[in-house]
């Protein structure tokens, strides 16, 4: 779960527009409301997590609610990475 | 003359030696342009037709020749070297961001031509036309010449700046967008933006929530119903102006709104300015209390389009597994503006179906 967690904020920090450089991003924070993504991010996170995880993001798991925070987004994928093992 | 594609042509791409001019540049400076040539390049690039050069060539040579000519200025990202013209084709496609089968590759040799169409299944090649013949063809004839289409070679120009800049830029994305001074005004469609909104709709594909495209007597219908709105939207920066690239329609229905379509030129996608449309329409449909529904369809190339729905909380309320999609949206959310951006807002208000709203000013909701 740390992995994850270590690359997602990575990449977040990488790809988000954020105004000030040491911008902290926590684990709760709802990047949505912080109004710092757009499309093109969203299309390159989702692109991300499914090569870096390798496994497809159904239209179904498109939704707000997995995509708010690291917290939630890290929970996405630990959930598809477990269904793939069983 | 048969152009493969059935797509709408936006730029050619020329060979230089036997196709545009009659010899070959490096064995004797004496070639002479074909004739009708250069007139055909001038009136496409009016109808807003964009031009490049795949030529296996001397830069210099080829430049001041073209120049001499006076014909250089027409020409966008040439590519002139000693690489494979599928590769130069690919580097042009890629900086003017446009679609494979959007593109037409004139070349006198066989070889070229094969070699390219091998590398990218979707482009049309042809060998050297008439000028009259290509002046006529239906593909290279745009039904409207908007405003902005005849500005696009020099819209693509104020890009080459702006990316000469961008990649100077270091620090913060943000604040590189910031210093760009955009503005993003959004307004209600009249009589005179009904030609660029058909353009739009038909040559925008990636930004395009349902791939439909209407013709002039139907947009006109609809911003002369009460039952509809049309919003078009500009965005200009310290640069110049990136000419009307967004689109909105709205239908209004009793209980809820129905945006219809919604689409934006994908030149600006690395703005970060594209939400901006359609959380205003959020924050208006609010504001008359209703709730917000939007057609979707499915299009191999619109996906960016299905997640900024999801992204911004519409959830599919109906989708008959065609990819024919209706999402509704509560209003709970909506993202605020971009902080780098000056939003102008339309100063008359409009208030559909007896709700009130007035919005002016700037950055306001």
């Amino acid at each position: 779960m740390q992995e994850i967690e270590n690359k997602i904020r990575e990449f977040i920090q990488e790809n988000l527009l954020v105004f000030e450089v040491e911008t902290e991003i926590k684990n709760t924070d709802n990047i949505f409301e912080m109004g710092l993504v757009n499309s093109l991010f969203a299309m390159k996170l989702l692109t991300y997590i499914e090569r870096e995880f390798c496994f497809i993001i159904d239209n179904d798991d498109l939704d707000l609610k997995n995509f708010n925070c690291i917290e939630n987004i890290c929970k996405l994928i630990k959930s598809r990475i477990e269904a793939l093992q069983l | 003359m048969e152009i493969k594609s059935d797509k709408e042509i936006k730029c050619i791409i020329w060979d230089l030696d036997n196709t545009i001019w009659d010899g070959t540049l490096l064995e004797s400076d004496a070639v002479h342009l074909k004739p009708g040539i250069k007139e055909a390049i001038v009136e496409l690039d009016a109808r807003g037709i964009l031009h490049s050069i795949a030529s296996k060539n001397e830069y210099e040579c080829a430049v001041a020749k073209l120049k001499e000519f006076g014909i250089y200025d027409y020409f966008l990202y040439p590519e002139i070297n000693w690489n494979a013209k599928s590769e130069s084709v690919k580097r042009i496609r890629r900086n003017l961001n446009i679609g494979m089968d959007n593109i037409l590759f004139i070349d006198d040799q066989l070889f070229e031509r094969e070699e390219v169409a091998n590398c990218h299944e979707t482009i049309s090649v042809i060998d050297i036309p008439e000028p009259d013949m290509l002046l006529m063809h239906d593909q290279l004839r745009p039904s409207f010449i908007t405003e902005d289409s005849r500005r696009r070679r020099t819209m693509y120009l104020e890009d080459i700046e702006r990316r000469k800049y961008e990649e100077k830029y270091v620090g913060p994305k943000e604040e590189f967008l910031a210093s760009l001074n955009m503005k993003f005004s959004i307004s209600i469609a009249s009589e005179d933006d009904i030609a660029r909104a058909e353009e739009l709709t038909v040559r925008t594909n990636q930004l395009n929530t349902t791939g439909l495209t209407y013709s002039y007597s139907e947009l006109s219908e609809y911003i002369h119903s009460v039952k509809y709105e049309l919003f078009v939207c500009e965005l200009e920066d310290k640069y110049g102006t990136y000419g009307k690239i967004g689109l909105a329609l709205i239908e209004y229905e009793k209980d809820h709104w129905s945006l219809r379509l919604l689409l934006m030129s994908c030149r600006i996608i690395s703005r970060n300015v594209g939400n901006i449309l359609l959380s205003y329409i959020m924050f208006q449909a609010k504001l008359a209390g209703k709730k917000l529904r939007a057609d979707f369809k499915q299009t191999e190339k619109n996906k960016v389009m299905y997640i900024t729905y999801k992204f911004s909380n519409f959830k599919e309320v109906e989708n008959d597994g065609n990819g024919n999609i209706v999402f509704e949206n509560d209003l709970t959310y909506i993202t605020p503006y971009p902080k780098f951006v000056e939003v102008l807002l339309p100063d008359t208000s409009f208030s559909p179906m007896g709700s009130e709203t007035k919005t002016s000013g700037t950055n306001q909701f």
